[in-house]
């Protein structure tokens, strides 16, 4: 027999008896939909989180801190204290209790500036401007300056151009209609004014250009972006009157990389960078953390899908067992006419991925549709507070790999049936009641 | 008519079991069927004349001996062989028809040529052709359960056909059917052998059927007996 015609045939066998194999599909198919709603709901909040992690800074950057020696990491407080030595200043950081970080100094920046693929070192300044005013009075505001290339997930306008002279900023926007604008359009290429304070309590204030409106961010601070430009600017207001020591001291620097660079390339700044005792972490490594949580829930919630499927591929190897039992005639006839025990074979086998591909297809098709249904009421309900997040997310590859999946594990459960109609006597089989 | 072999047997003996339990089904067989000969293999229930026509018509190998078709040794041969062979050469007529109850007549004909990997439009051809020789074209779209009796031989015929075979096995061709109906099918496979020089091997205990061969074949505890034993 040729494919076309075994898989025909496997076809209409199956919908012989309508009622078996309809129940055998159900039970796949509670299994398919299982998977795919938990790894919908999984791949939704991941690509959520992954624009959000635009509001973290730019990708091609790395953090970078002195490692506390000794401890195992600047914020260990499981060994003992770590003994003074007065080369190294340290200050107790913000957070937890007991965390200390070291001090960096600018022969910090020489020393990280050496490493092959590091484009640029600057210090993260703690800049506390005092408020933000538009049109309108003034508000809060926490900045961060942008390094790299703008990842943060922009709705109107674009992020701050790093090598750019003029002074920019780019806000979240919940600060939009505060700063007495309509829209996010309107307050594009307008002009605001920051206040800051020096050293002595001095105030001055700054004038910046607003280039874009980024999402409120969810995970991390709604911060406003500053470019180099207004951050020097700023700094150079708020140092005033500081001694040269302080004002030269930091624990933290951010190094950025071309964003060309591979995993392998990035595993070895980071290794030049222990080498040297510093440690340091993109955004990457911090959403890492974050989906490895993740992805421990989905598989807890995949675990259903796989009880169930378990559950399913007994279900299939009792309903062939079954045919293999009623067609025994039809099976011995076939073989006395010529067809080969493989043939025979592979006709159940094909049967079995059948049951296994309606069964996926079918789930697939309704966890997709169950995932469109909590979408659209979610955006408009309980997911309002999480712009742009569409809760399930199902990706092409996602859905081929369970159905793929599933009809690999149908084929499986399919063999022992097969095998026991490939091995039918065609003498026992036709023999006479 | 030439005078080839169809299939000859040497020596053949067909055991079951071993030792003490063992039941010979067959024993030391000699026989020769020529080409285009209508022969009926006569015997009692449990003669070993079903067991006869299996070894023939290779769905079962002998114990010892050997079968020879078309002057080619069966037991060099390996499975895919056999089975080629089989779908090529042979056509089958069971009195328990063997029809699948719920696909179509046509269906139903041309599986020998489904399984031979005989494409769509060719099979169906050829199908039609082979239903109208047994008057049954226009039953093609039918449900084979919608058949009677006769009406169900005549396709089983037909699927037997539909290869061109050499050689037609019939295991009691008429044994389901009134005696009207009977002859029908009896006349349409004498016929098959006389126009088309297939050769007929019946396995019946039908003396009138028996009668009509070129030649009986009497089997008795699984030897051969001369004529008129039974």
């Amino acid at each position: 027999m040729k494919f076309i015609d075994l898989a025909l045939t496997a076809s209409s066998s199956l919908f012989r008896s309508k009622a078996r194999t309809f129940l055998t599909i159900i039970a796949i198919f509670i299994g398919a939909m299982t998977i795919t709603l938990t790894n919908g709901i999984g791949t939704g909040i991941k690509s959520y989180l992954n624009k959000q992690i635009g509001n973290l800074g730019a990708t091609n950057v790395l953090q970078i801190q002195l490692t506390n020696k000794n401890s195992g990491g600047p914020s260990s407080s499981t060994t003992a204290p770590i003994a003074y030595n007065p080369n190294q200043k340290s200050v107790v950081s913000g957070g937890r209790g007991g965390d200390v970080q070291l001090i960096m100094n600018p022969k910090d920046i020489t020393a990280i500036a050496s490493i092959p693929n590091v484009t640029s070192v600057t210090p993260e300044r703690p800049l506390s401007p005092d408020y933000i005013m538009g049109t309108g009075g003034k508000f809060q505001l926490s900045v961060q300056q942008q390094f790299g290339s703008t990842t943060a997930a922009m709705i109107a306008g674009s992020g701050v151009d790093t090598s750019s002279l003029q002074n920019q900023i780019s806000i979240p926007d919940n600060y939009v209609s505060s700063l007495g604008y309509s829209n996010n359009q309107a307050i594009v290429g307008k002009s605001v004014t920051i206040a800051i304070s020096d050293a002595a309590g001095q105030q001055s204030t700054v004038m910046a250009v607003v280039t874009g409106v980024q999402q409120k961010a969810v995970l991390g601070s709604s911060a406003v972006f500053v470019n180099n430009t207004l951050a020097n600017q700023l700094y150079a207001i708020e140092s005033t009157g500081l001694p040269a020591a302080t004002a030269d001291s930091f624990t933290t620097v951010d190094a950025t990389f071309p964003a060309s660079l591979t995993t392998a390339q990035i595993a070895t700044i980071k290794s030049a960078l222990t080498a040297k005792n510093y440690s340091g972490q993109t955004v990457k490594d911090k959403e890492n953390t974050v989906f490895t949580a993740i992805n421990v829930i989905i598989i807890v919630f995949d675990m259903f899908g796989v009880i169930a499927l378990l559950a399913a591929t007994f279900g299939i190897v009792n309903t062939l067992l079954m045919s293999v039992q009623e067609r025994t005639k039809e099976i011995g006839l076939m073989k006395a006419l010529g067809m080969s025990p493989k043939r025979i074979f592979a006709l159940f086998s094909i049967e079995a991925v059948l049951i296994g591909f309606w069964g996926s297809a079918l789930g697939v098709a309704f966890a997709a549709l169950v995932g469109k249904v909590i979408n659209t009421i979610g955006t408009h309900g309980f997911l309002k507070d999480f712009p742009g997040l569409s809760l399930l997310t199902f990706p092409i590859k996602t859905i081929v790999v369970v159905i793929v999946g599933i009809m690999v594990i149908a084929f499986l459960a399919g063999t022992l049936p097969a095998l026991r109609a490939s091995r039918k006597d065609p003498i026992e089989a036709l023999r006479y009641e | 008519m030439n005078s080839q072999t169809a299939i000859a047997t040497k020596q053949v003996n067909k055991t079951y079991g071993k030792g003490e339990a063992a039941f010979t089904a067959l024993s030391d067989i000699d026989l020769k069927i020529t080409s285009g000969e209508s022969i009926a293999i006569v015997g009692k229930s449990g003669s070993g004349k079903s067991t006869l026509m299996h070894v023939l018509a290779l769905l079962d190998r002998p114990t010892s001996g050997s079968v020879l078709v078309n002057e080619s040794n069966a037991s060099d041969m390996d499975g895919r062989q056999l089975d080629v062979l089989r779908n090529e050469e042979f056509g089958f007529v069971f009195q328990q028809f063997f029809l699948n109850a719920n696909e179509t007549v046509l269906d139903n004909v041309i599986l020998p040529l489904k399984i031979a990997k005989v494409g769509r439009r060719e099979r169906n051809e050829r199908g039609l052709k082979v239903l109208a020789s047994v008057e049954l074209e226009d039953k093609a779209g039918s449900k084979a359960i919608n058949l009677s009796g006769g009406q169900k031989q005549r396709v089983c015929i037909a699927r037997a056909l539909i290869n061109n075979p050499s050689i037609i096995f019939a295991d009691e061709p008429t044994g389901n059917l009134d005696s009207q109906t009977g002859k029908t099918v009896e006349d349409l496979l004498f016929r098959l052998n006389k126009d088309q020089g297939i050769t007929l091997i019946i396995v019946t205990h039908d003396a009138d059927i028996a009668a009509r061969c070129d030649r009986e074949i009497h089997i008795k505890d699984g030897k051969l007996t001369s004529k008129g034993e039974i």
